[in-house]
């Protein structure tokens, strides 16, 4: 069963491009005449001839983008259990709010006095994130996760420099770190270290001590893990970082496990980003745009990205604290990203909130405990938000983690995570979130029982899905060896 | 110890049911959640919170407007002339049509190509798009925003040449230089500021990043520029305008390496600054340097056309360390606005834009010009944003433009003596420019 | 699957002797794990190169992977049939997907290369 029945049932749908579909002459829209006294355009040296765009009605328009919207999986029509990614139910109503006017259509730099809802906003989810992860020091600037680790690895490097510790270049990364982190850690001019990780998926807590030493800048670390596990040791782990004189630095990616449950300040956390498009619901948009903030401890909130909103006796202000990295982009983040952020937080409020990560575990673990019979687990222990399978028994049947993947979606189910975190073997991340049902979870636990028997009884059927959508598998080497980025006339 | 479990009623986001957690957690084999929460130290599990209690939709809604309502806009009856970086344009209904379809909006990041041809034929379509506007030959998927592309365009520059000095025209919009100082902060990078109308430049640097229209909207010599980079070994990278390629001859037309630019005009609303999308384009020769996510055209299994994202191996994901940039989730979906935009103005929209424009931005200036006390001083062509050298300071006059609920432009005294950056668009209708020049008058007379 | 009369690195390149000059390409072992060689990044002609230092990159759709020179010396010539058409290196990684030909400083540099036995030995 599909959900994209339109979609499936197509046939050979219509692919063709704007340009391909354009007739001299049409248009979909009307530029208002000038009333103003015409003026003299620059030496025609200047000008340009005619822009090559499509010319097609307006109706082309919504019809050709909505069509292709239907060769979409999306949260709002399939279950996506993507882990890592949080792919919760996106409220429209913070769609709606997030787009009135008096919101949409502020510019960024309008006088603060202009703008007070607007900086009262920033300022009240500021309040809410230091309170949620216990790290009052908060700057909404960067644009996505991990614009917020980048941030989050300048402030650190800022901390060492105000104290002249200049030894201070290496970043301590696990080797099941996302891939952002060790890419954040390069960009920030450090070296990188990989810790290991030991059986039970933790933090090798005998190699960290011997890695963490004078040159350390900061550990970063995701909590909990990649592989959805809380790391048990730690307090011991930060005061280890600590003692050495580095900076922790919490990847919170997995946010939506710990709302209410734990506070990330309590635990040792210095630094932290939150993906906002993850935990706090605000929409993928199959791509972005996210938005990072990053919190930080009082001590190191001196340091943080330009603006930070502020309350003074004259109102709202966006400030520059005193001795802050400086601005990371261009304005102050992405402001509707925050509404839509803000609003959920008032949706769900303290008790919501807690009741979102309890039953983000209970999913997971609830799914965990219905398939470990058939799939290997990466650690077998109780997950938090999400749970990492490992498809080595379907691999010596015959079949790699991406053939499971690509049959979920016959199943009108997107894939799960898959290859990530690289030290399990064909690994398969699923994270449900709080947002679905038992029904769906238990629909979920069927087919993947179901794939595993189709290995050994219709091997093709996994091997070469998926057989129902729009598309069979592509090929993604011609695409490398021969790029074509954009259209061409000579079609 | 008590069941954590929130027994409250259900919240309409929170599917699960008391009965059907109970039943969940006999299936795991635990009593309560807190058998699943063993590995937290109990110390700190399960703090105080300082947060207020959920509101229903509705509650959420007053809130809301009464937040707007405290924000001066169209909506209480402000005309404003600021531009600077982000731009009052006009949305098209269709703009806002396609983004209620949550196919779009609350799909992931393609990874999966067979369940996600929407998403990847719009971001195809989009670096199409931008392209054609550029005249670039190839382009990504979106950056974050206008300025994180220019400094990754000087990072793309630095690591193309193996140059470490990274030349930036001192008429660039201080943002531009400042965002590349955060990203190139720690590898080495040196910016030095290069004079518009200067005939040398250093043998060593990466690359001139240029933008035109400039900082005072202004139009540079790009081409001068651009040959000048090229006799000495650097990239030529030039930040535009995508309205004022409605009009003016787009870079691709002067051998320029990289284009970058700030999409937000291009159908995107200014919220505050953000989110947008930042453009970014270049020569093909420089493809694998290129940050972001890429999206080729090819084939499925039974021949049919399929998009997929390409050249992963250039990104964090795969590279880590190594990658060109450590960008992940970017802007996809400002990008589909840009491209529906796009679509919607068309080939002869874009151009009737661009004029109007042009068109009622002159009309503005050489009304202000006329004024006793103001001047507007640009030597050459101009888009829509002018320098208006003021009688008294721009803080003052602006300050006495608000009691008339007017925002006027932003105040660049710091770069431009009395200086105050005026931008018209289409949204700006002659009476708007009207009362905007009667109130300077009036006030400029007061001062 | 390891031709007899190559010498192999324990990063997966092998080598081909002609008189002074050493023929490298990577092992099928290698172009299997890369999976659909996409892109092979090669120095120029001319390039000198220590022995095990890394002197190019491979690419497949979803993998990167650092070249070492099984040898040292100069590179006298770059193949490029394996940079325009990389498929090559999948089709033929002991004949026409070889990547570079080196001019050996040292002979002596092949004996702590393995022989195909214990090279395939080490794969298990």
């Amino acid at each position: 069963m599909t959900i994209n029945t339109i979609a499936a049932n197509a046939g050979d749908i219509d692919r063709r491009l704007l340009m391909d579909r354009s007739v001299p002459g049409r248009k979909a829209f009307t530029v208002p005449e000038s009333d103003v006294p015409e003026q003299t355009l620059p030496d025609s040296g200047m000008l340009r001839n005619d822009v090559e765009l499509p010319e097609v009605s307006q109706l082309e328009v919504i019809r050709y983008f909505s069509v292709l919207s239907q060769l979409n999986f999306s949260i709002d029509t399939n279950f996506y259990p993507l882990g890592s990614c949080t792919m919760k139910y996106n409220p429209k109503i913070n769609d709606e709010l997030s787009n009135l006017p008096g919101l949409a259509d502020i510019h960024p730099l309008q006088p603060d006095e202009t703008v007070q809802g607007a900086i009262r906003l920033l300022k009240s989810l500021q309040d809410d994130l230091g309170e949620i992860t216990g790290l009052p020091g908060v700057s909404l600037a960067p644009l996505a996760g991990a614009q917020g680790e980048y941030a989050g690895l300048l402030i650190a490097r800022a901390y060492h420099d105000a104290r002249n510790d200049s030894e201070r270049v290496v970043a301590i990364v696990p080797d099941s770190a996302h891939g952002t982190n060790p890419a954040s850690a390069a960009m920030a001019g450090l070296e990188v270290a990989t810790v290991r990780s030991d059986a039970e998926g933790n933090v090798d807590v005998e190699n960290l001590r011997e890695l963490a030493d004078s040159r350390t800048a900061v550990f970063m670390l995701t909590i909990p893990s990649t592989l959805g596990l809380f790391e048990p040791n730690i307090l011991e782990i930060t005061k280890i970082v600590h003692d050495a004189g580095g900076l922790v630095y919490a990847d919170g990616a997995n946010l939506n496990a710990l709302l209410g449950i734990v506070k990330l300040g309590d635990l040792g956390v210095d630094i932290c980003h939150s993906n906002l498009h993850k935990t706090f619901s605000t929409p993928h948009g199959g791509g972005g745009p996210g938005s990072g903030p990053v919190m930080v401890s009082e001590e190191l909130a001196k340091y943080l990205p330009k603006p930070v909103a502020e309350k003074t006796d004259d109102g709202y202000v966006l400030a520059t604290p005193e001795q802050s990295i400086g601005p990371i982009n261009g304005f102050h983040g992405s402001f509707s990203i925050a509404a839509r952020a803000y609003a959920y937080i008032r949706a769900l409020g303290l008790e919501g909130l807690r009741s979102v990560s309890e039953n983000a575990v209970i999913s997971a673990n609830y799914i965990q405990a219905r398939l470990k019979d058939k799939y290997d687990l990466a650690a077998d222990r109780y997950c938090m938000h999400e749970t990492v399978l490992s498809a080595t028994r379907q691999k010596k049947r015959g079949v790699a983690g991406l053939d499971i993947a690509k049959r979920l979606l016959d199943f009108g189910i997107h894939a799960p995570t898959m290859y990530f975190p690289m030290i399990v073997d064909e690994a398969l991340m699923i994270e449900p979130t709080e947002s679905e049902s038992k029904e769906t979870l238990d629909h979920f636990i069927a087919v993947m029982r179901q794939i595993d028997d189709e290995i050994d009884s219709a091997p093709e059927l996994v091997l070469e899905a998926p057989h129902d959508l729009p598309v069979t598998r592509l090929d993604e080497a011609t695409a490398a060896r021969k790029p074509v980025l954009r259209w061409t006339p000579d079609e | 110890m008590p069941s954590s479990v929130n027994t409250s009623a259900n919240h309409p986001y929170i599917p699960s049911t008391d009965s059907e957690r109970a039943e969940m957690l006999g299936v795991i084999g635990v009593d309560s959640l807190d058998g699943l929460l063993g590995d937290i130290p109990a110390e700190h599990r399960h703090p105080k919170l300082n947060l207020a209690p959920g509101l229903s939709e509705q509650e959420l809604a007053v809130e809301f407007s009464a937040i707007a309502a405290e924000n001066a806009s169209s909506l209480s009856g402000y005309i404003s002339f600021l531009g600077a970086g982000s731009y009052s344009h006009y949305i098209p209904s269709t703009v806002r049509s396609i983004l209620q379809r949550g196919e779009f909006v609350t799909a992931y990041t393609p990874y999966q190509p067979e369940a996600a041809q929407g998403t990847l034929q719009v971001g195809f379509e989009f670096q199409t798009v931008i392209c054609q506007l550029t005249g670039m030959e190839v382009a990504n998927a979106g950056m974050y925003d206008g300025p994180t592309a220019f400094a990754e365009a000087c990072l793309m520059a630095a690591r193309v040449t193996k140059r470490t000095k990274i030349g930036v025209l001192a008429s660039d919009d201080s943002r531009l230089p400042d965002t590349l100082l955060a990203y190139s902060k720690y590898q080495g990078i040196e910016i030095v500021s290069i004079d518009p109308q200067t005939t040398e430049i250093p043998d060593d640097l990466a690359c001139i990043g240029i933008q035109s229209p400039n900082f005072f909207g202004e139009i540079e010599d790009v081409e001068r520029l651009t040959n000048l980079a090229h006799a000495n070994g650097a990239l030529s990278i030039v930040h535009v305008n995508p309205i004022a390629l409605g009009l003016f001859r787009p870079p691709g037309d002067f051998d320029v390496d990289i284009v970058t630019a700030e999409g937000q005009p291009l159908g995107v609303p200014m919220a505050f600054g953000g989110p947008y999308v930042g453009l970014f384009a270049c020569k093909k020769a420089h493809i694998r340097q290129m940050p972001g996510r890429i999206i080729g055209r090819t084939t499925d299994t039974k021949g049919r056309i399929g998009y997929v994202l390409t050249l992963q191996t250039r990104e964090q994901h795969i590279r880590r360390e190594r990658a060109t940039s450590n960008i992940c989730t970017s802007t996809q979906l400002i990008g589909l606005m840009v491209t529906v935009y796009a679509a919607t103005l068309g080939k002869q929209g874009i151009k009737d834009l661009a004029n109007l424009c042009y068109q009622k931005a002159h009309y503005a200036a050489s009304e202000i010009d006329r004024l006793a006390g103001f001047s507007v001083d640009s030597t050459g062509a101009y888009f829509h944003e002018f320098v208006v050298t003021c009688p008294d300071s721009p803080a003052k006059i602006n300050a006495a433009l608000l009691d008339e609920k007017i925002i006027g432009g932003l105040d660049i005294s710091d770069r431009s003596n009395n200086g105050m950056l005026v931008c018209v668009t289409e949204t700006s209708s002659k009476a708007d420019i009207d009362r905007f020049v009667a109130a300077l008058s009036k006030i400029g007379a007061a001062s | 699957m390891y031709p007899e009369e190559l010498k192999y690195s324990k990063e997966h390149e092998w080598v081909r002797m002609n008189g002074s000059i050493a023929e490298v390409g990577v092992t099928v072992f290698a172009q299997e794990s890369l999976g659909d060689v996409v892109f092979v990044d090669l120095p120029e002609a001319g390039t000198e190169v220590e022995q095990f230092a890394k002197f190019g990159e491979i690419e497949s759709v979803k993998a990167v992977s650092d070249l070492f020179s099984p040898v040292g010396g100069k590179i006298v010539e770059v193949n490029s049939e394996a940079t325009d058409r990389p498929e090559a290196v999948n089709e033929e990684p002991y004949g026409s997907g070889w990547l570079i030909k080196v001019e050996i400083s040292d002979t002596a540099q092949l004996d702590v290369l393995m022989d195909a036995a214990t090279y395939e030995a080490t794969l298990e």
